[in-house]
């Protein structure tokens, strides 16, 4: 397996504040990598790092061996690009539709032009299930709406990465299990390697391929792997406590 | 004493205050060894107390006493901090105009258009009451003074002048700083909080292009119209005081404010509004893009942003004033 994301050494902290020391994990080509921990723990403060919004105060986020806060301007807007992400707010631009917002992107690097664009950006909102959509504002959506518009966005220009902040927070079970099925899907139709933060055990358990867990006490990462197998194998109680949801002892995850 | 109890029999009704009183009780008692034994309180006091002890206190970073030399020194840093924000945010703008002059930034003509309808049109109806009165006012407080020489016709000179030099720039310029330049700080603020400006940038499209240079434009492009509207109201509205008050004819009070102004002063007037457009777009900018994660960053931006706006109205105003004289004497 091909390692396409490296976290070497990474240290993340808001001015003197720590948030979390030491974080080395790898993600491979094809994964549906995990981050997980407690709330405020540093999960969407680490999103940030690797999406080139915040500087580590040490260490290093390879990109297929590229250092990324060590490469030019030129090369990190290149690594960008073949990015997708969906911010833990939705972070739709309010001043525009839904199509326009989903357009944007393509416009800026698909090379595709008006009718086509318009037709792309279609199908991407049939993919998350928002046709006819097209000219609401994201103020006029539901928050569950607002977040598959996200994703469609996120998935508009049809990325090699996926970055996923919470995408089934604020979703009912139904759409949550489907949009499960969606990242899946999406995932094996482009080819993508996804890295999500999420709290939902059923989603972790049901799509996760690989996951950390962060802890805002110890402020570094306490286990690394396959969920199940962390579910069985870590010596950690507090990683136990959160994969069971705070049963505290091994077997089937209650779901 | 080496042990408290409680004796809840009497109790009917408790609050919230309860529990934070048993909890200073229960810090009073440890920092003296005492037992502390809440077995007989109500049950829900029990687990109200336990829940709040269950998770560690989170210690914020302790700012350490720091002497006055050491806060001297740290006021020095920040205001180089901030200097060098500044400095980067105006880079940044020439930078993008220099792309966009190579038509290599998004600039969304259609914002464009929506701004300045925004600081043109739907500006009118506040800036022509605001000049109206400020023409009147000027009259006014002349006129009082003019009459004691018998010179009231003068009071036309005062105004136009008055107007054309400095009010009517000056007075849309204020106007525009908090009508517009708090919308855009407000705008760029809530799109901070969400993310959108995030969204931007890592999608390579530079907050700089796609959002700051439609709205200083927009404004660069208004603020000489405002002015020339503002100042050609703020005469009409000093004609009123003329007419009504002093019994000047409308074509008298009119041939006297021609003869007053010439067409370099009005320049003067318009040159001095295009530079405040600029400098009340540039705060609004400038503010809603260094605002924080919060609501309440939102409103400090907006505050902010029309304080340094005026403030650098006012600075700018002195500035100009200053350079013209020299340029008339020389
Ligand atoms: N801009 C900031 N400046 C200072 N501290 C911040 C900033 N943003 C976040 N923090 C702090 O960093 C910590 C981690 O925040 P982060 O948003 O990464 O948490 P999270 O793990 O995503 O939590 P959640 O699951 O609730 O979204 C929080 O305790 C927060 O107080
Ligand atoms: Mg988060």
């Amino acid at each position: 397996m091909t390692r396409v994301l490296t976290v070497e050494n990474l240290t993340m902290a808001y001015g003197k504040r720590l948030l979390q020391r030491e974080l080395n994990f790898t993600v491979n080509q094809g994964d549906i990598f995990v981050i997980m921990g407690g709330s405020g723990c540093g999960k969407s403060t680490l999103l940030r790092h690797l999406i080139g919004l915040k500087q580590p105060a040490a260490g290093r986020v390879l990109y297929g061996g590229i250092d990324f806060w060590q490469a030019g301007a030129e090369q990190r807007s290149r690594i960008l690009r073949r990015a997708g992400i969906l911010y833990q707010s939705g972070a739709l631009w309010s001043g525009m539709t839904l199509e326009e917002n989903i357009a944007l992107p393509l416009q800026q690097y698909s090379g595709q032009k008006g009718t086509s664009i318009r037709e792309i950006v279609a199908f991407k909102l049939a993919l998350v299930g928002l046709s006819g959509f097209e000219h609401y504002y994201p103020a006029e959506l539901s928050g569950g709406m607002r977040k598959r518009a996200a994703l469609a966005r996120a998935i508009a220009l049809d990325p090699e990465f996926l970055f996923f902040d919470e995408p089934s927070a604020g979703l009912d079970p139904i759409s949550a299990k489907n949009l499960d099925q969606l990242i899946l899907e999406i995932r094996d139709s482009l080819g993508a390697t996804v890295i999500i933060v999420s709290h939902e055990l059923a989603s972790i358990f049901a799509i996760g391929t690989n996951a950390v867990f962060l802890d805002s006490e110890a402020k570094t990462m306490l286990a690394a792997g396959a969920p199940e197998q962390l579910l069985a194998e870590s010596a950690d109680q507090r990683v136990i406590d959160f994969l069971t949801r705070g049963k505290g002892t091994r077997g089937a995850p209650t779901l | 004493m080496t042990r408290v109890g409680f004796n809840c029999d009497q109790l009917q009704d408790w609050d919230s205050l309860l529990p934070v009183m048993l909890q200073q009780l229960e810090a009073c008692c440890r920092s003296r060894s005492i037992a502390l034994d809440p077995g007989q309180l109500p049950h829900g006091v029990q687990q109200l107390l336990r829940l709040a002890q269950s998770t560690p206190v989170h210690l914020p970073p302790q700012p350490s006493a720091i002497s006055p030399v050491g806060r001297l020194g740290r006021f020095t840093l920040e205001t180089v901090a901030r200097g060098r924000e500044l400095a980067t945010f105006s880079g940044e703008i020439i930078l993008e105009c220099g792309a966009l002059s190579r038509g290599q930034t998004t600039f969304r003509l259609r914002d464009f258009w929506s701004f300045v309808q925004a600081a043109g049109a739907e500006a009118l109806p506040i800036v022509s009451l605001i000049s109206i009165l400020v023409g009147v006012i000027l009259a006014f407080v002349g006129a009082v003074q003019l009459q004691m020489f018998g010179a009231q016709v003068y009071v036309a000179n005062l105004v136009g002048l008055a107007m054309v030099l400095e009010m009517g720039a000056m007075m849309s310029g204020v106007i525009m700083a908090g009508r517009t330049g708090a919308s855009y700080a407000a705008q760029l603020g809530t799109m901070q909080v969400n993310e959108e400006i995030d969204a931007l940038r890592t999608l390579g499209i530079s907050p700089i292009g796609f959002l700051v240079l439609p709205r200083m434009f927009a404004l660069i492009l208004m603020m000489p119209l405002l002015c020339i509207y503002a100042d050609l109201l703020g005469i009409i509205g000093g004609s009123l005081v003329g007419v009504f008050m002093l019994d000047l004819s409308v074509s008298e009070y009119f041939s006297y404010t021609r003869r007053a102004i010439h067409l370099n002063q009005c320049l003067e007037g318009i040159i001095k509004s295009t530079v405040y457009g600029l400098l009340v777009g540039f705060a609004g900018c400038f503010r809603g893009l260094q605002c924080g994660r919060s609501s309440a960053a939102v409103g400090e931006a907006t505050t902010s942003a029309v304080v340094t706006a005026i403030v650098l109205i006012i600075i700018s105003d002195a500035l100009m004033t200053f350079i013209f004289n020299l340029l008339k004497m020389g």
